[in-house]
């Protein structure tokens, strides 16, 4: 007979970080609820700060790295320790895990609204910080695998497999995709330009849906899902074969991002077929989690935990099922660019992570606090409050989708758009944005209460901090003759090893071959770098998040050529460090803006969009015509530029200042020519200036010029 | 406009290989995961199932 061994789980981190997801949570839906509202009744956009440019990304942020995030650490702190029936390694590391964790939050609450960010999406925010995730995560690794490695339980169970394979996945995306060339501390240039960028930001966010928003959850679906139900998981085999199926496929699927964009053809026909066979994977993980409750439905009508993880597994197969579709090209030219990809992230976001988080932190706050829940009518009404929420969210985004899509498309008999203002298209949406923010309202009401059930629930009870626990020590067992995928379940390292090698496979072979083309894009002479006044300009329509609502690629259709002009084509981006294509026309593409209006067009429609365009929902920019442009940096930006490649002459930096000034007073003085008649005093250094120089600029490059 | 990136693309020297390799990687590997879950025995992975609970 062994010996039992005894030791404790940690319950105080985890109960740290469920208090971090539930109040972040929150937060990241009150955010949402406002940019939701922006769209609606634009004067809420009250602040430069507080523009929807601004906070969207704030929004995102927060919901996916502080209320998923902390989340998914919670589930996994928790399940961990039991899966390896041992404590974590070290509770120093639990701890800066932790507070590591929040800081990194708070600087992104503290940086994004000021405009600090590098405009790639979810991965905003800037050099410094994205060290800090980098140093917090291995951290966290070195954590996990330290647990593993002193485990008293022989098997590594399908669930820490999913969190090995989101680890190393996430590593490697965010490193690869934050690559980076410092300007000063708050400023840096995308190492990669126009199509390259796009391609790897894409695989990047792609695959940040696949290792953050997924894996790490569908790890906690075979822990949770068979705790709350009391069974074993419906097929053990079927598990194998999804996790090893789901992370080989997942990787290569990035592309369907730029269907129809500057993005080479193969690059984009190998996301599509990938997208396509995801979907065996994906359902098959969903099926096995709802079969897991066989036999066990009448609990599910009496369990509110249960059916939230049943309304979770339900959106993950709607959504895993709807992304194939979205990646096919006939789709995808219908519902890229529009709000149907709104209503598709947020079934997933909602739906899969928010009630997979909902479900688990009602079986996990009475656990650790060793009591019953507080309340089950207002756990049942948190659900319903959330799944109607859900609907009301995305029933409007999808017909708005639709309309959009059916708008921009649509000729007359004639042969000329029917809708040729791009604004009517918005107009016409208000109702059905109004409707979604009141779906967002009921999901974080439904939020709301159920914070207060727990803390009723904390009320109650008591935190079992330490939790006593006893095991055998792990047996080191002779294993001659088992089967060799027993050898890889054992070891936690060989387990990381093989699931880098499985992601890497498909992460080179969808990128290599895009690097390869690097040399090969088309230049296209007439393409040059940006001047120096027109570089400041469009940094400062990075800063505003412009790009959260205008893209920048027209793509080769003939509803769009009629509309905005000429495609956009790979080689008029070379010089784009990070590129802006965009992924949202909340507003009109401005590729081609350059030249279509006179400047003073510009200098009122950004002073009061409602000047030019009645009826626009884009926020006031008065601030723009007061402040000074920064120009301190401006040498430090060019030669910043030239060591990523973009051929500025040597000495082009030290002229700068009167360059700009000379550019500057030209724009400013052709503004106060054209408002005569108003008596306009135009301000020539400042910021306004130097975004309609870059907006002047845009997609002019390659047009004939009448000379 | 996808044809003259196309163009560029057929200049890699073998580029023709790229999708014969994908696929016999995704293959062969597939072949094998199923190949092992198959084999596996039944006890075997009812035990593995079950650690999520405790054995008393």
């Amino acid at each position: 007979m062994t010996k039992m061994e005894r030791f404790s789980y940690d319950n105080a981190i985890v109960r740290n970080f469920m208090y971090a997801t539930v109040v972040w949570g929150i937060i990241g839906m009150l955010v949402g609820l406002t940019i939701a509202l922006q769209l609606v009744f634009p004067v809420l956009n009250f602040a430069d700060f507080a523009t929807f440019g601004r906070i969207r990304p704030l929004h995102t942020n927060a919901v996916i790295f502080a209320f998923v995030g902390n989340g998914m650490f919670a589930g996994i702190y928790y399940s961990l320790q039991r899966l390896c029936k041992a404590r974590m390694f070290s509770d120093a590391l639990s701890s800066i895990n932790f507070w590591g964790w929040q800081l990194i939050i708070l600087s992104a609450v503290a940086t994004l609204p000021l405009g600090i960010t590098t405009s790639k999406e979810y991965a905003e925010l800037e050099w410094p910080i994205d060290l800090g995730i980098t140093v917090i995560w291995v951290l966290f690794g070195w954590n996990m695998f330290g647990t593993i490695i002193k485990r008293r339980e022989e098997h590594l169970y399908v669930a820490i497999w999913f969190y090995i394979a989101t680890f190393v996945t996430v590593a490697v995306l965010h490193l690869v995709n934050s690559f980076a060339i410092p300007v000063t501390l708050f400023k840096s240039y995308s190492w990669y330009a126009g199509v390259q960028d796009a391609l790897v930001q894409w695989w990047y966010g792609h695959n940040a849906v696949a290792f953050f928003l997924t894996t790490p959850f569908l790890g906690l679906m075979y822990y949770f899902v068979p705790k709350a139900a009391m069974r074993p998981v419906y097929s053990y085999r079927l598990s194998i074969v999804h996790f090893w199926a789901l992370i080989f496929l997942y990787i290569w699927a990035g592309p369907h991002h730029l269907l129809y964009t500057a993005l080479p053809d193969w690059a984009q026909s190998l996301g599509v077929v990938f997208s396509i066979m995801l979907i065996a994977p994906s359902w098959g993980g969903m099926l096995n989690g709802l079969y897991t409750l066989r036999g066990a439905w009448d609990k599910v009508q009496e369990e509110p935990i249960l059916k939230f993880m049943v309304v979770a597994l339900t959106s993950y197969g709607m959504a895993t099922f709807e992304g194939p579709l979205l990646s096919l090209k006939e789709v995808n030219a219908i519902a890229h660019f529009t709000d149907w990809i709104v209503a598709h992230v947020h079934v997933g976001g909602l739906g899969w992570n928010g009630f997979m988080i909902f479900g688990m932190l009602y079986w996990l706050v009475p656990r650790i606090y060793a009591t019953n829940l507080y309340s089950k009518p207002l756990a049942n009404a948190h659900f319903w409050l959330g799944t109607l929420g859900i609907a009301f969210y995305a029933i409007p985004m999808y017909w708005a989708g639709f309309m959009q899509s059916a708008m921009w498309k649509e000729f007359t008999s004639e042969g000329v758009l029917a809708y040729p203002n791009f604004l009517q298209t918005v107009t016409e949406m208000r109702f059905l944005y109004m409707l979604r923010a009141f779906g967002g309202f009921m999901y974080l009401c439904g939020a709301i209460i159920m914070a207060y059930n727990l803390a009723k629930t904390v009320a109650q009870g008591s935190l079992i901090a330490n939790e006593e626990a006893e095991s055998a020590p792990l047996q080191v067992a002779n294993h001659t003759g088992d089967h060799w995928h027993r050898w890889i379940e054992r070891k936690p390292i060989q387990m990381m090893v093989l699931s880098l090698v499985v992601i890497l496979i498909g992460g080179l072979v969808e990128l290599v071959p895009t690097f390869l083309v690097k040399s090969n894009i088309p230049t296209i002479e007439s393409v040059k770098p940006y001047t120096s006044l027109e570089l400041e300009g469009r940094d400062l329509y990075i800063k505003e998040g412009c790009s959260n609502c205008h893209t920048q690629m027209v793509r080769p259709f003939r509803s769009e050529t009629a509309r905005y002009g000429e495609y956009s084509k790979a080689g008029e981006f070379v010089y784009d460090h990070p590129f802006l294509w965009g992924s949202k026309r909340t507003g009109p593409d401005l590729h081609r803006i350059g030249g279509k209006y006179g400047h003073s067009w510009h200098y009122r429609h950004m002073l009061d969009p409602e000047l030019t365009s009645p009826g626009s929902i884009m926020p006031k920019y008065d601030w723009m015509f007061e402040r000074t442009l920064d120009i301190s940096n401006t040498a430090a930006k060019i030669n910043a530029m030239r060591a990523i490649g973009v051929p500025y002459p040597e000495g082009y930096e030290n002229n700068v200042e009167a360059e700009m000034k000379a550019q500057a007073s030209k724009i400013a003085a052709d503004i106060e020519n054209e408002l005569k008649q108003d008596g306009v005093k135009v301000k020539p250094d400042a910021e306004i200036i130097a975004l309609i120089a870059y907006l002047q600029r845009l997609g002019t490059d390659i047009k004939i010029k009448n000379e | 406009m996808l044809k003259f990136i196309k163009h560029h693309l057929t200049n890699i020297s073998h580029v023709e290989i790229y999708p014969i390799i994908s696929f016999l990687i995704f293959f062969v590997f597939f072949a094998a995961v199923i190949y092992w879950v198959i084999r596996s025995s039944k006890e075997e992975m009812d035990k593995l199932a079950n650690i999520p609970f405790d054995k008393k």
